[in-house]
């Protein structure tokens, strides 16, 4: 049943195999774009809902890029503000670490004006189930501590306890919590930034 | 019944994972939990039901010397329509999965049925085939899954039953080989059970 292989039959066929195959890809791409779009920006602003107090503007149309680190200002974060009635009630900041684990990855960090942490948020990550990726539960004392500590003010020795800081790090998972702790730095050395920004 | 025995074939005398061995990658890295492991399966099925069949019809016009490159743009294009699809729908599990999405178009199941079934077969029986195999690789997958979860995690379809630690060891890669390895001697065994009775 096999056909015998010319070059010419087996140009055409290709082609045409390749050509049909991309049109379906094109096809659904178009028909899916909108809804992953959606789907990306839900997952964004429910992350930001969680962590910053309650707001009545739409922080993603409110974004800046923000450096963490003044001397290298090529990479920037992202930086979300909630407004109530106007007033600035938080800053609901992106921060990505590259000292994960299982890679990198990137935590929502709500701050209220004051420099306090609201909430935090775990956008993505490919921490260890089980072990590291307890820093997605959301009820842990992990994830807890966190709130109303003052990053700003150099009140909080950012690094875990097992490294003479303030910070109680997750059982067996060091790595993934001085990882988040790496994160919250990132996340503070921005909202610092911004109020430098503003004043 | 001679049609339906394509389907019970590749749950159980062709099951890709414990009898064919085939699509290892994916089976040990994808299964830390029930959900993802069934997650990856159905994924790899919705590919393996469409590659089939389309090979099957495509099959006697494609030149012999390029079989294996039209194979295997027809997968990489249904790999990628799942992509989408499952990013749209299913983000959390589209996140979850990862790279062992698109990588799927190297998963030796779906060439192997390519090769070994569907280009010699119609395109019911392909279909057939891509079900019963599908069927057969998601439940293998669920069940290393769930093995993997109570065990490591104490916890059955993300349900936690006991806030205690479970045995980690078979939550992480060690743990794989030990479920898959004794999930395949006990699937062997009441397989050859069945079969002498």
């Amino acid at each position: 049943m096999a056909i015998k292989s010319s070059l010419r039959n087996m140009v055409v066929v290709l082609t045409l195999v390749c050509l049909g195959a991309s049109a379906a890809v094109a096809v659904v791409y178009a028909v899916t774009k909108d809804p992953i779009a959606a789907a990306v920006a839900d997952k964004t602003n429910k992350a930001i809902e969680e962590v910053v107090p309650s707001f009545d503007n739409n922080p993603s149309e409110e974004t800046m890029m923000v450096v963490a680190d003044l001397q290298n200002p090529a990479e920037t974060n992202k930086v979300y503000v909630a407004r109530k009635g106007g007033e600035i009630v938080g800053y609901a900041i992106e921060s990505t670490t590259k000292k994960g684990f299982g890679g990198p990855f990137t935590i929502m960090v709500g701050f209220t004006p004051d420099g306090k942490v609201y909430n935090t948020s775990v956008l993505s990550h490919s921490e260890t189930p089980g072990l590291g990726a307890k820093i997605t539960d959301k009820g842990s004392h992990f994830i807890t501590q966190w709130k109303d500590k003052n990053l700003t003010d150099g009140s909080v020795n950012l690094t875990v306890k097992k490294d003479g800081g303030d910070i109680d790090a997750i059982t067996a998972s060091t790595i993934s919590s001085r990882a988040f702790c790496n994160a919250m730095e990132i996340a503070a050395n921005v909202f610092n930034n911004i109020s430098t920004e503003k004043h | 019944m001679s049609k339906f025995k394509y389907l019970i074939d590749g749950i159980v005398k062709n099951n890709p994972t414990f009898v064919l061995v085939l699509g290892m990658c994916p089976t040990l890295a994808t299964t830390t939990s029930a959900i993802n492991g069934m997650g990856m399966g159905l994924a790899t099925t919705a590919v393996l039901i469409c590659s089939n069949m389309v090979i099957s019809l495509l099959a006697p016009v494609i030149p012999n010397k390029v079989r294996i490159p039209c194979y295997i743009v027809v997968i990489a294009a249904f790999v990628t329509v799942v992509q989408f699809v499952m990013q749209a729908f299913t983000p959390s599990l589209y996140e979850t999965l990862g790279i062992f999405i698109p990588l799927i178009v190297v998963n030796c199941i779906v060439l192997g049925r390519a090769e070994a079934f569907a280009n010699k077969h119609s395109v019911g029986e392909s279909a057939l085939d891509g079900i019963g195999i599908g069927i057969g690789f998601t439940l293998a997958l669920t069940c290393i899954g769930l093995v993997r979860e109570l065990l490591g995690n104490l916890s059955a379809f993300d349900n936690k039953f006991s806030s205690s630690d479970g045995m980690l060891v078979f939550v992480l890669a060690p743990g794989a080989f030990l479920v898959l390895g004794y999930l395949m001697v006990l699937f062997n065994r009441l397989k050859d059970r069945k079969k002498k009775a």
